[in-house]
């Protein structure tokens, strides 16, 4: 195209001069300059736009979602005695019941039974703040009547409050008192429910793959098998709930909310995903390779085992690990089977009732008392913190153990 | 090699699937399902019995009101729940699913009240309206003028409803279909004026078959006026505070903890606070139930001790932990009553649900 118009420009002979003269010049190279740079630009928007939009996502979180790392404890005077272990309220002198929490007080009977010295005696402690005085120190809104105010703001003078950092939010499990919930039991559950994801769908996608690309003769089947599998990748992922809800569940009689039935389900949503990009790493291992084994006298099991396999590993291990964050944030299909609930034990093995990641962090963001705002937002920043780590990870052993052909 | 991955594997998940219809035996850890409003509730008191006894947390989810019937109807066998949460009672219809399924001895337990709470930015001036302003509000269907027939809902303006009204455009953000809190508000708003309403009824005695949804008429508008939220009712509050025209529907914890953002409107002359619920002064209110399944009570020990923790003054009472994240208690006697007849495990009859 460019040649026709340089010859139109020669041939336009009421052009101007140093058109006439120049044999190289082209009339419409203004233009296609100003596009080219138009079109760069729009490139270039496009992706402070992407960012811009990522970095006010993150920023907000960040922000919101920082102070939940720190938690208010007050010192104050704690009765430990036989009446106080039944009722733990009267534990501490009534001026302060209202800004203690309630979670550190059922816990009085516990302390006394690991440390029977304190029995009888009366002892200043530091102890968990209530969420109301938290928010209040923190500045957002709170809920405490003048007098809980300045007994605090009184306190804070004598030395009496401390932030320090919320250890409650790594070691404790989902709670309804928001300045004892945390984030553990979703963890452990997320840790149990991806294992079982990846021992099934880790050897599974990558058998199906190689037999796919490997093994399998090209014919109507295997195109079905394909375009099928293809189409997989594309479901929405709560059908996938669904289907664990039948099969699992109610023909296997497995426990509902268990990591052992979620781990399943993501399973299922994750194979295609694995299998496709396995698929495409086996592919991009050149022919010439298989041939050499050949021409050595392998048989066919023996080059994909011992050359092709490995060779393709690295961009296995990429398709695989991005697998695995797309479930780890993944929460429709659990709802279905029971693990979006209040489980704040700690799940001992894939059995027991676990919830994961996402779950607490959807039901963190359907809870009405605001302390939970801050929670949500530290949250998601542990999930996504976790969710950069893996695909840094991706991208690291892509670049580490890629063999360019 | 290659082959004999996966079928060891396949083989190792067969028997991991035995040992656990063999495991789901004996349980000590309750189940319980149910409503989204009782939730909070359910799990605080699930909360204080895994902290405060030796038994495990119960698992508490939150499948609404209907789902958790589903659930709970399904069998006696011990793969379903023991107790489920309902904003609503039992129908009849779920209490013949029941029966059918053989789960036939369940007690019946009322914890208190929820307010159904219509608010507004806390901007605007105070607003006072009737439950017929909130019909002619999100009915799609409505009176005409001279209250002969039936229109599509005109109204835009608040002030075309009445002229008492601020001169404000309609939005109303209100819950799904698929929530309690919008069954209890088309039951308690729209069906218990409709069915009085001739204008509808009329209709429903014309044809009995084709005009059944005139009988209580209950169908919300769908021009854009009222917009369903989603089940999240913190969503409508923030919808509240940036959008001062518009009005929610949601459940009254919500209020509470959101008072400095949005007031409550008054509703036939009336705000919503703990003792026009608790006294039935304020007109939108509804009980919260759970049903216990009795025949688990062997198997499952540990509901009796959850159901009695949960039937406490401590909890259910005035000054209980339940108040203070917004359940609102029963008036005195009848807490006392429905808690012996829990603690008694009175068994649920099909004329106890007849009854109102």
């Amino acid at each position: 195209m460019n040649t026709s118009k340089n010859n139109t420009a020669q041939a336009d002979k009421g052009g101007k001069p140093s058109a006439r003269n120049n044999p190289f010049c082209d009339p419409t190279l203004k233009s296609r300059h100003v596009r080219s740079k138009l079109f760069k630009l729009f490139t270039f928007l496009s992706i402070t736009f992407a960012i811009s939009f990522l970095l006010f996502f993150l920023g907000d979180m960040i922000i919101k979602g920082l102070p939940a790392f720190k938690q208010t404890y007050i010192e104050v005077d704690v009765t430990y005695n036989d009446k106080t272990i039944k009722s733990t309220r009267r534990a501490i002198d009534k001026k302060y019941r209202k800004v203690v929490s309630r979670a550190w007080l059922r816990n009085i009977p516990r302390l006394v039974e690991q440390n029977p010295a304190l029995m009888g005696t009366t002892q200043p402690a530091w102890v968990l703040a209530n969420s109301q005085v938290d928010q209040y120190l923190k500045g957002h809104h709170y809920k405490l009547k003048d007098k809980y105010r300045k007994l605090i703001d009184t306190m804070n003078q004598d030395g009496k409050v401390e932030m320090r950092f919320n250890k409650n939010f790594f070691t404790h499990g989902d709670s309804k008192i928001p300045e004892n919930s945390g984030f553990k039991s979703a963890i452990v559950g997320s840790v149990l429910t991806l294992i079982v994801t990846m021992v099934v769908a880790f050897p599974l996608g990558v058998m199906t793959a190689v037999y796919l690309e490997e093994f399998a003769d090209d014919n109507r089947w295997t195109q079905l098998i394909e375009v099928n599998i293809n189409n997989l990748a594309a479901i929405p992922s709560i059908l996938f709930g669904l289907l664990g809800l039948a099969v699992f569940i109610n023909l296997f009689g497995m426990p509902r909310s268990s990591p052992l039935v979620g781990g399943l389900t993501l399973a299922l949503m994750t194979l295609p995903i694995i299998i496709v990009s396995s698929r495409a790493a086996l592919r991009s291992v050149p022919d010439s390779i298989r041939q050499a084994g050949y021409g050595l006298g392998l048989t066919r099991v023996q080059v994909v085992q011992d050359h092709v396999l490995p060779l393709a590993f690295p961009g296995i291990m990429t398709g695989s690990i991005i697998g695995l964050a797309q479930a780890m944030g993944e929460t429709a299909p659990l709802i279905i089977i029971g693990m979006i609930a209040f489980i704040p034990d700690t799940p001992g093995s894939i059995f027991e009732a676990a919830t994961v990641m996402p779950a607490q962090i959807f039901t963190w963001a359907g809870m009405p008392e605001r302390a939970y705002i801050e929670r949500t937002a530290a949250g998601i920043m542990v999930l996504i913190s976790i969710l950069i780590t893996l695909n840094a990870l991706a991208i690291y052993l892509r670049k580490k153990f890629e063999v360019k052909w | 090699m290659l082959l004999r991955k996966p079928a060891v594997k396949l083989i190792a998940a067969s028997i991991l699937a035995i040992t656990m219809v063999t495991m789901a035996q004996a349980r000590d850890q309750i189940k319980i399902v149910g409503s989204s409003t009782v939730y909070p509730f359910a799990s605080s008191v699930a909360e204080e019995f895994g902290a405060t006894t030796d038994n495990p947390t119960p698992v508490v989810e939150s499948t609404g009101s209907g789902g958790g019937m589903k659930l709970f109807c399904k069998g006696n066998g011990l793969n379903t729940p023991d107790i489920t949460n309902a904003s609503r009672r039992m129908k009849t219809r779920e209490y013949k699913l029941c029966d059918k399924n053989g789960v036939t001895d369940i007690t019946e337990a009322v914890i208190g009240f929820d307010g159904i709470a219509i608010a507004q930015n806390k901007q605007n001036k105070p607003l006072s309206l009737t439950k017929k302003q909130l019909l002619l509000a999100v009915a799609e269907q409505v009176p005409s003028r001279d209250g002969k027939s039936l229109v599509k809902n005109p109204y835009r303006n608040w002030k075309e409803i009445d002229s008492s009204l601020p001169d404000r455009e309609i939005i109303i953000y209100g819950p799904p279909t698929s929530s309690g809190t919008r069954d209890a508000f088309e039951d308690m708003i729209m069906k218990a004026q409709t069915k009085k309403m001739d204008v509808y009824t009329a209709l429903y005695k014309k044809d009995k078959v084709k005009n059944r949804g005139y009988r209580k008429y209950h169908k919300v508008r769908q021009d854009g006026v009222y917009v369903p939220s989603g089940e999240n009712d913190n969503l409508i509050v923030q919808k509240l505070e940036k959008n001062p025209k518009a009005i929610g529907i949601f459940g009254y914890s919500f209020l509470m903890e959101n008072d400095d953002k949005i007031a409550a409107a008054k509703v036939e002359g009336v705000l919503p606070d703990p003792t026009t619920i608790s006294s039935g002064q304020y007109p939108i209110s509804r009980s919260l139930f759970f049903y216990i399944k009795n025949s688990h009570r062997k198997e499952v020990p540990a509901i009796d001790r959850y159901v009695e923790m949960f039937m406490q003054e401590d909890m259910i009472g005035p000054d209980g932990i339940l108040s203070e994240i917004g359940l609102i208690p029963l008036p005195d006697e009848r807490r006392s009553a429905i808690r012996a007849s829990v603690l008694k495990h009175t068994k649920l009859t099909l004329d106890d649900l007849a009854k109102k």
